[in-house]
């Protein structure tokens, strides 16, 4: 029996979903860290595959797991799943189970005769990875090459039949401005546009800075987000903006560790997809199975109980953005109970400025050596990695 | 606005129903979409409908109060627009 709070039995939803769920609604499943990429803000700072991966057995098993907990679906990304040796058969035994997937990928493996499978195959749905709308603005956070590989796959999907996949967009500076394109490149190939943000988590730390969104382009996204209303997704990853005003479409919550989690390639369970690190490790599935993890560990049990808020519940917004992303604010060195790093009220600012170190690296699997498609930064400068002076206090300060 | 009270519905063939503290997910398979019944009884009343010829019928047999009837209609009309339900004789 898991140590929780006592759960209220009524009440709006939102207020519920705080204190957990039997089973995640939202899992992501990262495959591999595996990449043929190297992008530049990647969440899980992914490239070499780890030679402790979950073995087929042990993928197959943790379906039939997923299954046995009703989880309807799972989110499957990496790395790039698609590299796994194994992926085509893990899917097709997913779905067998009734676990539907949807994967993300960067579309070099989405062939045409890839596509026509995918669309062939019921309860698996596909994200295509874009961060421009053009091949300049992409390709220098993703690498050369990956616009047209991303936009050839959304055509071989297309000419396949495949309705309503997702082309999946994370935020940046550099992109907000092309949110109509953006809308018109997904309508042109039957897709639906997914926004989401950009976390300063994985490699995303090294680059958070020069990335995220002006604060008056967070306004632009917010309107733009209101304007098309449930027509564009964004994975309910914007609630930080719902403190503009009205609510976002979606769960206005963290929900990592009560409705969402993660599982990474070597089995580790985290709170969230971009929480990757020691602090938010909840077990492993190879050790007495993931329900066993989902509904035991310490972890989750704190973060199912009821949150302080600390300085933010002093400000009129906390019911709307509750305080924003914890991860998000882990990774820029932000106290967890204070404001998100980029709270639209500025709240944040005095605590960026005298935040403390960034916390270090826990999982790192960043190529070492250079990568066929290795992103050339064009407008933005990426500062030297700091890895070698990590050991030091002062690291990551500047 | 018409009344399913006096039809017979049940849940589609592509949904799911996982129980959950607050009620249950309902996940249609088909549309990809997920759902959320909001309390444990309008979850009894779903799954009475299979057993039930009529949709009042389903709220009788749940025991929900003949005051709250008018709310548990709206939430399923809800259910039935989006698919979660479907009528029973296929129409």
């Amino acid at each position: 029996m898991t140590i929780t709070a006592e759960r209220p039995a009524t009440g709006r939803l939102v207020d519920l979903f705080e204190y957990g769920l039997d089973a995640p609604i939202c899992l992501t499943w990262e495959l591999t860290y595996a990449c043929n990429l190297a992008c530049v803000h990647c969440l899980s700072s992914s490239g070499r595959r780890d030679p402790d991966e979950l073995t087929t057995a042990e993928a197959k098993a943790l379906i039939d797991e997923f299954e046995r907990m009703q989880i309807f679906y799972v989110n499957i990304g990496g790395g790039e799943p698609t590299v796994r040796p194994d992926f085509w058969e893990l899917l097709d035994y997913a779905v067998q189970h009734h676990v539907g997937v949807k994967f993300s990928t960067n579309g070099f493996r989405i062939t045409p005769e890839r596509a026509r499978k995918i669309a062939a195959t019921p309860y698996v749905d596909v994200q295509i990875s874009l961060d421009g709308a053009t091949a300049d603005v992409n390709d220098a956070v993703r690498g050369p090459g990956t616009y047209d590989a991303a936009l050839r796959a959304m055509g071989n999907l297309r000419d396949a039949g495949m309705r309503d996949f997702k082309l999946s967009v994370v935020c940046t500076r550099f992109n907000i401005g092309q949110l109509d394109e953006f809308k018109a490149i997904a309508d042109r190939f039957g897709a639906q546009l997914r926004l989401t943000r950009l976390r300063p988590s994985g490699r995303g730390a090294d680059v958070w800075s020069e990335l995220h969104p002006l604060p008056e382009q967070q306004r632009e996204l917010y309107d733009w987000l209101v304007a098309h209303g449930e027509g564009v997704l964004t994975g309910d990853s914007f609630f930080h903006l719902s403190a503009y005003g009205d609510a976002l479409p979606g769960l206005n919550l963290c929900g990592a560790g009560r409705v969402v989690c993660l599982v990474d390639p070597i089995g580790d369970v985290y709170a969230c997809p971009f929480a990757i690190h020691d602090t938010f490790l909840a077990g492993s599935v190879r050790d007495g199975g993931f329900g066993h993890v989902w509904r035991d560990s310490a972890l989750f049990a704190e973060l199912r109980s009821p949150q302080t808020g600390g300085a933010c519940t002093r400000c009129s917004a906390y019911d709307s953005c509750r305080g924003g992303c914890m991860a998000a604010k882990f990774f820029t060195g932000l106290p967890l109970d204070g404001p998100d790093p980029e709270c639209v009220k500025g709240h944040a600012a005095d605590g960026l400025a005298v935040a403390g170190a960034r916390p270090a690296p826990s999982r790192d699997h960043s190529h070492t050596g250079p990568v066929r498609a290795q992103p050339v930064a064009l407008t933005l400068q990426r500062r030297p990695p700091d890895r070698s002076c990590d050991e030091s206090p002062l690291a990551g300060v500047r | 606005m018409t009344s399913i009270a006096a039809e017979g519905w049940r849940l589609s063939d592509s949904v799911s129903l996982r129980p959950e503290p607050f009620g249950a997910l309902a996940y249609d398979f088909a549309t990809r979409r997920l759902s959320f019944l909001k309390t444990p009884s309008l979850v009894a009343v779903v799954q009475s409908l299979a057993a039930s010829p009529t949709v009042a019928d389903a709220l009788a047999s749940a025991g929900v109060p003949e005051t709250e009837r008018p709310a548990y209609l709206d939430a399923l009309s809800g259910l039935a627009a989006t698919g979660i339900l479907t009528r029973k004789d296929g129409a």
